[in-house]
């Protein structure tokens, strides 16, 4: 009964009895690439700052950073970034690194994409295939882009038949979704490499320069939020630029595959 | 069929090794379900007793209410509570969101009504029979509650324990007021979620199997514990 | 004892269910001292009239007037319902239970629970659930936890019906050594022989009217209602 009412105690009194907090919204696909548990560990030895991962899409970690409900939010969303920051709700927007996406489908590829020379004219012959092709459909920033690409190819998702689902969920669930259907697919290659249900799913298409997807830094703005802890906001910076860092993240591999390019200046 | 032995197997590994990262999300799956049941019976079973108990104009309505309240999505509740606890919402300077905390006010909400329901089904049997009897003996509302309270506590631990039963196994809710946070609010079932959507179904699996039988082994216990207090004392 | 409740004086008591009178109206006095019995056929009203002089069954009409402050006056009487209401717990709780709302003394509870258990004959049970007791040890039980507040005035709504013969008398001694005390009682039967034994007073109740009521001598020997005659004889009155 005793460690009962301890144990309800401790409920209430352990988020004020903790070490310098940072909380960091990052984007699924990051948190999925397994970097963050390289990173975190050496951030809290280095800086000692405890850095708490809220790991959502990318329009919920510039809402979370909006609402002052984080400190700084690590996201790949370029237009959306920049607006963050014109409307005061970032300080700045400093560039960290990069990875890519990669086109993902059933190993026989019924609608033959392997071969082609652009994202563009990969996506082109899906949709002339009417072959089942998975999207997020969560506004993410790997939605946003998976539209911008169908753009690019001439063609608008709207009007897409039922070979288009939308299914509104992460990385992950899509990833499961699509291996379910055997469906092509877009992802980012962490996610891809960490994800273990592939089924009869393979690696398509990728290296295309439209593929590459830069991932920036945004402390949140203690002018709008004065309770946010910029300070150690500015720390990580200083961490995340640093050459430990760019070690750390070019040296992180899945399977003998690099996943990151360090590229802050 | 395959998923499921390599579940089992995951999880007997995670189980046989302590594995750390499982004791320390078991812990706090415990910790944040327990605390919100608590709470949340203080509340829900006097109030469902004093519904059984007593006649006011808008019982009918608060009973209504409850029920409904019980059918409640958690996600709802979640968002609800999320948008409360945000710096921006009206209870921001709390600083609760994206801690225990705010995970143990969201299934406290979540429960309370489930809890408060089944303790009125079951108080208002037992009212009707011993309505008379209370009545004659000239005891004060208060009294009659604790009597009832008291005399159904094998109903009310039956509510106690369906609350548990659907605090531990919660995830819309929580996810969205705790964040998942590693090391900070990730609980079993946000944990299962998240391996899930890593397509780890072994180690998802394994959670889940591990959170069955906290959940079983619990309330194993409590029966238990309430079979010897019979034993002892009928 | 002496009884500070009573007299009591009703008027116009009347009870309505679902657009039918179940009793009354009826005007009625209960003197301070007595032993009334309520006769009647089945459905007559006995039962509603206890529970309503007690307070238990809501009235749709008239007046009680007691002769105490309404408090003392529901502290002090106890009532043995026709079914017996056994609360989920030991005897031992069953018998404390009425004792722990009153301010008795802690010493002397358990001295009570005692006594009054011996004097039903369940000092071996006092351990055991009540809800295993059978028929006849639930209405003796819950006779002891009517008496043992000591009440200044008891109701009974046929407390002996599952009865043997032994029991029914050791219950009556009980009830006389209470009525000796002091203790009114007003008791509802269908044991004729008992009602003889027992009333110094009596009522008849057909149909929720009161039809007649008299000292125990005339009301037995020399009923005035043809009803009352042929109930006595045992006829069928409805
Ligand atoms: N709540 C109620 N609603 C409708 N009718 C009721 C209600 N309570 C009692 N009655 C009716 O009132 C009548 C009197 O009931 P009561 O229990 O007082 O009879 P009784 O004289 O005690 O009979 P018995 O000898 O069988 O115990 C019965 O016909 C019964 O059905
Ligand atoms: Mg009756």
């Amino acid at each position: 009964m005793n460690r009962l009412i301890a144990t309800v105690v401790f409920a209430f009194i352990a988020p004020f009895a903790q070490a310098e907090v940072l909380r960091m919204a990052v984007t699924t696909s990051f948190n999925n690439s397994g970097l963050s548990d390289v990173l975190l560990p050496q951030i809290k030895a280095d800086t000692g700052l405890d850095v708490q991962l809220l790991v959502v899409g990318t329009g919920q970690a510039i809402k979370l950073g909006q609402a002052g409900d984080v400190d700084a939010i690590l996201v790949h969303a370029r237009a959306a970034e920049g607006a963050f920051v014109a409307q005061g709700y970032g300080t700045h927007r400093r560039e960290i690194m990069f990875n890519d996406f990669v086109l993902i489908g059933p190993s026989s590829d019924p609608a033959g994409i392997a071969k082609t020379q652009s994202a563009a004219g990969a996506l082109a012959r899906i949709a002339a295939a009417q072959a089942d092709f998975v999207s997020r459909g969560d506004d993410s920033g790997t939605h946003k882009k998976e539209r911008d690409l169908w753009g690019d190819a001439g063609l608008d998702p709207d009007r897409f038949g039922a070979w288009y689902k939308e299914v509104g969920a992460g990385m992950g669930a899509a990833l499961n979704t699509a291996a379910g259907l055997d469906a092509y697919i877009m992802a980012d290659r962490a996610s891809w490499l960490n994800f273990a249900n592939r089924r009869g799913l393979a690696l398509l298409f990728a290296g295309d320069a439209v593929l590459f997807n830069q991932y920036a830094y945004l402390p949140v703005s203690d002018l709008r939020h004065a309770h946010v802890n910029h300070q150690g906001a500015m720390r990580l910076e200083r961490w995340l630029t640093s050459p430990t860092a760019a070690a750390l993240i070019n040296g992180y591999q899945i399977n003998g595959a690099q996943l990151f390019t360090f590229n802050a200046k | 069929m395959n998923d499921i032995l390599s579940g089992l197997q995951a999880a007997f590994w995670l189980v046989v090794q302590l594995d750390a990262d499982l004791v320390e999300i078991t812990l706090r799956s415990l910790q944040v379900s327990v605390s919100a049941l608590a709470i949340a019976c203080m509340i829900a079973l006097p109030l469902g007793t004093w519904l059984a108990v007593q006649r006011f104009r808008f019982r009918r309505g608060v009973i209504a209410l409850l029920n409904a309240l019980m059918g409640l999505p958690p996600v709802v509740v979640g968002l609800i509570v999320y948008i409360l606890l945000s710096r921006s919402g009206p209870f921001g300077v709390l600083g609760l969101l994206f801690t225990p905390t705010a995970m143990i006010i969201a299934q406290i909400i979540i429960i309370t009504p489930l809890i408060a329901s089944i303790t009125h089904q079951a108080m208002r049997e037992l009212w009707a029979e011993y309505h008379d009897l209370l009545i004659s003996l000239n005891t004060s509302r208060w009294q009659r509650v604790r009597t009832l309270l008291w005399d159904g506590r094998r109903a009310l631990l039956t509510a106690a324990l369906a609350g548990f039963g659907r605090a531990i196994g919660e995830v819309g809710a929580i996810m969205v007021v705790g964040g998942n946070i590693d090391h900070a609010t990730r609980v079993l079932t946000t944990a299962i979620a998240l391996e899930t959507g890593k397509g780890d179904f072994a180690l998802a699996l394994g959670l889940g199997f591990v959170l069955i039988a906290l959940a079983v082994s619990v309330n194993l216990a409590v029966h238990t514990l309430s079979g010897t207090e019979r034993g002892s004392r009928w | 004892m002496v009884n500070k409740i009573l007299p009591l004086a009703v008027q116009g008591l009347h009870v309505r269910r679902q657009g039918r009178d179940i009793l009354g109206p009826l005007d009625l006095t209960l003197d301070a001292t007595g032993f009334t019995m309520v006769i009647g056929p089945n459905g007559a009203g006995k039962s509603t009239l206890l529970k309503a002089l007690h307070g238990v069954e809501r009235v749709s009409a008239g007046t009680l007037t007691w002769s105490a402050p309404d408090d003392d006056v529901h502290a002090r009487q106890s009532f043995v319902f026709q079914t017996p209401v056994m609360l989920r717990r030991t005897v031992r709780e069953n018998l404390r239970y009425p004792l722990s709302l009153t301010g008795v003394p802690k010493a002397q509870i358990d001295d009570r629970i005692h006594h009054w258990a011996s004097l039903i004959g369940l000092t071996d049970h006092l351990g055991q659930s009540a809800l295993r007791l059978s028929g006849g040890e639930r209405q003796k039980l819950s006779l002891a936890r009517a008496l043992i507040t000591e009440p200044e005035l008891l109701f009974l709504d046929e407390p002996c019906t599952n009865l043997d013969g032994r029991a029914t008398r050791d219950i009556e001694i009980l009830l006389l050594e209470a009525y000796a005390k002091g203790t009114r009682i007003v008791m509802a039967t269908h044991d004729l022989g008992q009602a003889r034994r027992l009333a110094t007073d009596a009522l008849f109740l057909v149909r929720g009217a009161l039809r007649e009521t008299g000292k125990a001598s005339t009301f037995f020997e020399h009923p005035q209602t043809d009803e009352l005659q042929a109930f006595l004889k045992g006829e069928i009155v409805e």
